[in-house]
């Protein structure tokens, strides 16, 4: 073999001077700086040991896939991201996507539910069901789920500094549907720390926040075992303009500060790091988009089993959640999106992932219609069902440039998170404003690389035309900040106001001390103390977190 | 104007929107054209963004939002610009805003709306070209 690589070696030198030497060619790199080859051999990943490096699905390192039979045995979850207005309109979405073949749900959430505010709080103004629906109490997530199984679905819910309510919320619901806890599965975001850097979502100081997290591993490991306890985001992060290996990196160093946290509350790692779970954005670059997720499967293992001592196979498995990159959709042109859309989640499914959403083609200018969104589920269905990418686990594994780009990837993420190791993890790199400066510097990058054409964004840079006014976009209805604030005085009239006062007086005296605040949270929701009381207590106990912007 | 003095542009994000990519990378640029910006950061009410006009003495303010709030928020900053004596300021709105409601946002006195895939080069011309007018 070792004649073969010197033969092979020698025989490329000849190849690059005789033969190509003779052309003239683009040179090619990646965002984050690696040339690319214009050729890649055997030579190219000779350092790569099989058995060690790349080994077989289902076992360590995962590096081909998390599960043995991967798609043979179970399709991956097609669960587009949506919500928006009020409960009766979402509930009416999700029944027209599990119509059409949808497997799973997950829930967009507006706004001033994300940040804890019900609807008639004053910055709840113009925000109502705008970007996602509108929750201000139980009595909303009981008609959200209303005729809906929750024993036969599994729901992921982007939702995060209020993330222990909304699971509470849902767990009221189970009961109510008479369904036991243990039997849920689903998904919370939960992942605060990105929310700091990019995505805005924050309501509390870093401490408590990361209290309600480790609160939520411990409550679930015992109540809600199937429970995905938090979802860790880079998908945010590649929207703000990250590169594809600043997204897998900044999102492990978030990880690696949450198990931290979990140890230090006092919890054994293999306890909960198997009820971890990611999102992640599947860009346009096809092949580093496959590359990255080998890469990120291989180097997480790596992280639980050699940095955290995790002994349970599972705590070593990645298993991700992603969806098509919104950020490289056009508003120009729009159904080119089509394509692009297409493309991202053909990469996603050769990347392995576990559950998928896909873009619609108007997303660069509205929320989908029913017409765009069920295109993007087809999309998936016809990657699923007709051209063959799924009849065989990890198809792409074994090819030069992917094993090597997947090779090249795993060191720099892990040069990344040395980096942030050195700076005192990840809460202290996000304090000292490292993480979003590193991401603010490749979207400008980006945005001069494509106002300069070096970058070709078809339709909007190049190619472009005379086009009418779109039509045909979803409108939110204006009055849905009317209706929900009929519904809360309605809400306030109807419930017992003394049991919801000695609910909230409860939490708040958990608030002030350790126990766990799960507990008191899902008291308080049963009362149908709205989501804005809930925090406001939270908020008057813990305070609120200050956010600073650097340009 | 005066040639020699710089324009000063406050770039601001109302609501309770957090994407603040475009909004970042529209004031660098413009900081790279010579202006001085200044930006707020995200969750900014409209009484905060008029304030923050006022102390900083700007000569445009670019509002930026995604989440489809405008329809409230812009009218109130129009209004409050106007009650503390600033609306002759140049005020430009970005982010996802659908055409349909470009008119009626015009009508209010912002001059123009720009969207994705906008040029930066495209925005530092109209505002020189705009307040040299002025």
């Amino acid at each position: 073999m070792e004649e073969d690589i010197e033969k092979i070696q020698e025989e490329t030198k000849r190849w690059n001077k005789d033969c190509l030497g003779k052309h003239t060619f683009r040179k090619c790199e990646t965002d984050w700086g690696l040339e690319i080859k214009p050729l890649y051999t055997v030579d190219d990943t000779k350092d790569i040991n099989y058995l060690e490096d790349i080994g077989f699905p289902g076992e360590y390192p995962f590096t081909r896939a998390p599960h043995p039979s991967m798609y043979l045995g179970k399709l991956w979850t097609m669960r587009q991201y949506s919500g928006y207005g009020t409960a009766d309109e979402t509930n009416k979405r999700y029944k027209y996507l599990l119509q059409q073949g949808q497997t799973g749900l997950s829930v967009a959430f507006d706004l001033p539910t994300q940040i804890g505010y019900d609807s008639d709080h004053s910055l709840s103004q113009g925000e109502v069901g705008k970007v996602g629906v509108a929750v201000d109490s139980l009595a909303d997530m009981e008609t959200i789920f209303n005729g809906l199984p929750l024993d036969k679905l599994s729901t992921s819910m982007t939702i995060n500094a209020p993330a222990a309510i909304l699971l509470a919320m849902y767990l009221a619901v189970a009961e109510k549907q008479g369904i036991g806890t243990e039997k849920l599965n689903g998904t919370i975001q939960n992942d605060i720390l990105k929310e700091y850097t990019v995505r805005g979502t924050y309501i509390f100081p870093v401490g408590p926040s990361l209290r309600l997290i480790t609160d939520i591993f411990e409550y679930c490991s015992k109540h809600v075992p199937k429970w995905n306890t938090i979802n860790i985001a880079g998908y945010h992060m590649r929207e703000a303009g990250a590169t594809a290996v600043q997204e897998i990196a900044f999102t492990f160093a978030d990880a690696i500060e949450y198990v931290n946290a979990g140890i230090k509350a006092g919890l054994r790692v293999d306890d909960f790091a198997p009820r971890i779970s990611w999102i992640f954005n599947t860009h346009n670059n096809f092949f580093e988009e496959i590359a990255k997720y080998r890469a990120a499967r291989r180097l997480w293992a790596k992280i639980m089993k050699k940095r955290f001592g995790a002994s349970d196979p599972r705590s070593w498995m990645f298993r991700f959640h992603t969806q098509t990159a919104g950020s490289a959709l056009t508003a120009q042109q729009p159904l080119n999106n089509v394509v692009r859309v297409a493309f991202q989640t053909l990469a996603a499914v050769l990347g392995g992932a576990q559950s998928l959403a896909s873009c619609s083609f108007d997303e660069a200018l509205a929320l989908p219609t029913e017409e765009s969104v069920r295109l993007s589920l087809r999309t998936q269905q016809i990657i699923a069902h007709e051209i063959g990418v799924t009849d065989t686990v990890d198809p792409m594994g074994g090819s030069f440039y992917i094993e090597s780009l997947t090779k090249k990837m795993e060191e720099k993420i892990t040069d990344y998170i040395k980096r942030i190791d050195e700076l005192g993890g990840a809460a202290a790199a996000i304090e000292k404003g490292y993480i979003q400066q590193e991401i603010q510097e490749s979207a400008y990058r980006y945005q001069k690389e494509v106002e300069s054409g070096k970058k070709v964004v078809v339709g909007m840079n190049s190619y472009q035309v005379e086009e009418p006014l779109p039509k045909g976009l979803l409108k939110v209805d204006t009055e849905v900040g009317a209706i929900q604030i009929k519904k809360l005085k309605e809400l306030k009239t109807a419930r017992d106001n003394q049991k919801v006062q000695s609910a909230l007086l409860a939490l708040r005296k958990t608030a002030e001390g350790y126990a766990n605040l799960m507990p008191p949270i899902i008291e308080a929701v049963k009362a149908y103390a709205t989501l804005g009381e809930i925090c406001d207590v939270l908020r008057e106990v813990f305070g609120e977190y200050e956010g600073t912007s650097v340009i | 104007m005066n040639q020699d003095k710089r324009i000063r542009v406050l770039v601001a994000k109302p609501g309770l929107d957090g994407h603040d990519r475009g909004a970042k990378v529209i004031a660098r640029a413009l900081r790279d054209s010579g202006m001085e910006v200044i930006y707020t950061g995200i969750r900014q009410t409209p009484e905060q963004i008029v304030d923050a006009a006022l102390q900083e003495d700007v000569d445009t303010i670019l509002l930026s939002i995604l989440s489809g709030a405008h329809g409230f928020l812009f009218p109130r900053i129009m209004e409050l610009l106007k009650e503390k004596g600033l609306g002759d300021i140049l005020v430009l709105g970005g982010g996802i805003i659908p055409e349909d409601d470009v008119p009626e946002l015009k009508e209010l006195g912002i001059s123009e709306i720009f969207g994705p895939g906008m040029s930066s080069q495209t925005l530092i011309n109209y505002i020189r070209e705009n307040l040299s007018q002025g």
